[in-house]
């Protein structure tokens, strides 16, 4: 089992004395969304869950194994992460973007064969972006950005995607569109971890929750267990009410 | 279209450029060999390649102006390639390897060393000891306590660059007035003491032959050192190896002729504005078109107020600036 794990781990986030220690168990097939408000450490968390920095202790386990014992290049074929931040400081193309997510598969001499190149069109069409392939990124609006970095880890085919709010900057359509890839993938057998900031979005497409408390405490578990009131009231600090949309709960901000 | 026409379109579309301008460079050598003090006409200069010719002629083109085109040649693409790589390093676009103050160190030690009445050779050596040093420095700051950031290291690099500046005038105000002039020309630019043009030829080579097969981690760097980790890169060993070598070519660049400046900037911004940022197209067009720009200025240099040279590195400025500010006023 291709099984994402957490054992006692303590994420280094900056002026925090301590915390609860994280031992999530993670499966394929899960969509865990992370929730907390701003800097309760969620991007911390997906970096040390991908391994791009070091957490204050414990470890991350990935297929039984210690992400360090992992060779950076083996495990970019098995993680696939989402930033918010894009650095486009040189041109490129949408299509030069979403190619580079087959860089773990090329030997230093190869160059791309048309069979990558499908592979990228084919995720840019998913995020329909076909029509702007040969756009530069550098003219894109946010929302556009935003789906090619999704389409560019579509393209690398991980089978953990690791996203940092991803419906930033999109509108309504394509936040449902970029759920509706990220539950395809998990049933498909992906496993799925994501940032949110829409509660809302959390209660209706994640398969488990994971809260994190700014001042270090944290719960997790499936998402039915984990939308209580209070917690969230308590996550937030702020007033809630809970109404009931086709059967599935809708947290509203109350004045 | 099927995967074997996708390989030919993305091999056309790398060769072309570089056709194109490999034959620039070729051009630029003949105009180099053909122009100067006595010009030599293209039948001539065929004659001469070919093993025959007047003495005159073979004395021009194989002893004086061959050596130095070919070491103009090699010159320029070392600092294209040079500064091709540091932006890559660095993400940013407008850095080049002088930036880094690199030849402010290598201009301080060359100074000194015409002060202190060394020889050609023992100021190369100095230079080039100066660039190293200058490298060291700076790396080593820009390491510190905390971490490597591509900001850091450029702002490290900005500030000993003027540093090495004020270093430069102090020096040259308390010089004796005889041996100014050598010092200006060292400072902007000369290739009339090259010598060998074969040690930066290999160089440029050499570093070219190494890098080409990084081109794409070149790439997966450029969009960052987060999105490099992801994608399987080390990031930490690419960059010690890009600024080791960048910092080399460099050394080598000046230590042939002197402080040169515009090139390891515009070459490889121009070619991007123009290509894109494939490392792959991008670091052999560098080389070419740096060493055709370098070739073409001191050309022009040698001819243009004849029998007096012009120190190269003004002319590569006069020649760079208004192409470069076309060319970005043009671009989307």
């Amino acid at each position: 089992m291709a099984s994402l794990e957490t054992h006692e781990l303590l994420i280094d986030v900056p002026g925090r004395a301590a915390g609860r220690c994280l031992d999530l168990q993670m499966k394929p097939g899960e969509r865990w969304g992370v929730l907390g408000p701003n800097g309760a450490g969620k991007t911390t968390l997906l970096h040390t869950l991908a391994g791009l920095r070091p957490a204050r202790a414990g470890e991350v386990w990935l297929d039984q194994r210690a992400l360090a014992r992992w060779r950076r290049r083996e495990l970019a074929r098995w993680l696939g992460v989402v930033f918010q931040e894009h650095h486009d400081d040189f041109p490129a193309t949408v299509m030069e973007t979403a190619m580079i997510g087959r860089h773990p598969y090329l030997s230093p001499w190869q160059r791309e064969s048309g069979e990558d190149l499908a592979i990228a069109r084919e995720a840019l069409r998913r995020f329909d972006l076909d029509h702007l392939a040969s756009r530069l990124v550098s003219t894109l609006s946010g929302g556009e950005r935003q789906r090619v970095s999704l389409a560019t880890v579509l393209t690398q085919a991980p089978r953990w995607w690791l996203v940092d709010e991803p419906t930033n900057h999109l509108d309504l359509h394509h936040q449902v569109a970029i759920m509706s890839l990220l539950e395809e993938q998990a049933s498909a057998g992906c496993g799925v971890v994501m940032c949110l900031h829409d509660l809302n979005l959390a209660a209706r497409w994640c398969s488990h929750l994971l809260l994190l408390y700014p001042d270090g405490e944290a719960c997790w578990g499936p998402v039915e267990e984990m939308l209580e009131l209070t917690a969230l009231e308590r996550l937030y600090d702020q007033p809630l009410t809970r109404v009931e949309v086709e059967g599935a709960p809708v947290f509203v901000p109350r004045r | 279209m099927n995967g074997a026409e996708d390989q030919v379109v993305g091999r056309a579309r790398l060769a072309s450029p570089l056709a194109w301008l490999l034959m620039m460079a070729l051009v630029s050598q003949v105009l180099a060999l053909a122009l100067g003090s006595v010009d030599i006409s293209l039948g001539a200069l065929v004659a001469v390649l070919g093993g025959d010719g007047e003495a005159l002629h073979r004395t021009l083109v194989l002893e004086l102006r061959l050596p130095r085109s070919l070491a103009a040649f090699g010159t320029g693409a070392l600092l294209a390639l040079a500064g091709a790589l540091m932006q890559v390093l660095l993400r940013n676009p407008l850095a080049d390897p002088y930036v880094l103050g690199l030849s402010g160190g290598a201009s301080v030690a060359a100074l000194l060393a015409m002060l202190a009445g060394l020889g050609t050779t023992l100021v190369a050596g100095s230079a080039f000891a100066g660039a190293l040093a200058s490298t060291l420095i700076v790396f080593g700051l820009a390491h510190g306590t905390g971490s490597w950031t591509p900001t850091r290291m450029l702002l490290t690099g900005v500030v000993m660059a003027a540093g090495w500046g004020a270093l430069i005038s102090f020096l040259l105000a308390v010089s004796p007035v005889e041996q100014l002039p050598g010092m200006l020309y060292w400072l902007m630019g000369d290739l009339a003491y090259a010598g060998s043009p074969w040690l930066v030829l290999g160089v440029a080579a050499a570093s070219l032959l190494v890098m080409l097969p990084l081109g794409r981690t070149l790439n997966v760097l450029a969009r960052g050192g987060l999105q490099a980790a992801v994608l399987g890169v080390n990031v930490r060993r690419m960059e010690w190896l890009l600024y080791l070598l960048a910092s080399l070519l460099t050394a080598v660049a000046v230590t042939t002729a002197g402080s040169i400046g515009f090139v390891g900037l515009m070459v490889p911004h121009m070619l991007r504005l123009k290509l894109g940022n494939d490392q792959r197209l991008i670091l052999p067009a560098s080389l070419l078109a740096g060493g055709t720009l370098l070739t073409l200025a001191d050309t022009l240099a040698r001819t243009m107020v004849a029998p007096q040279q012009l120190p190269v590195g003004v002319i590569t400025a006069l020649l760079g600036v208004p192409s470069f500010l076309y060319l970005l006023y043009r671009s989307r």
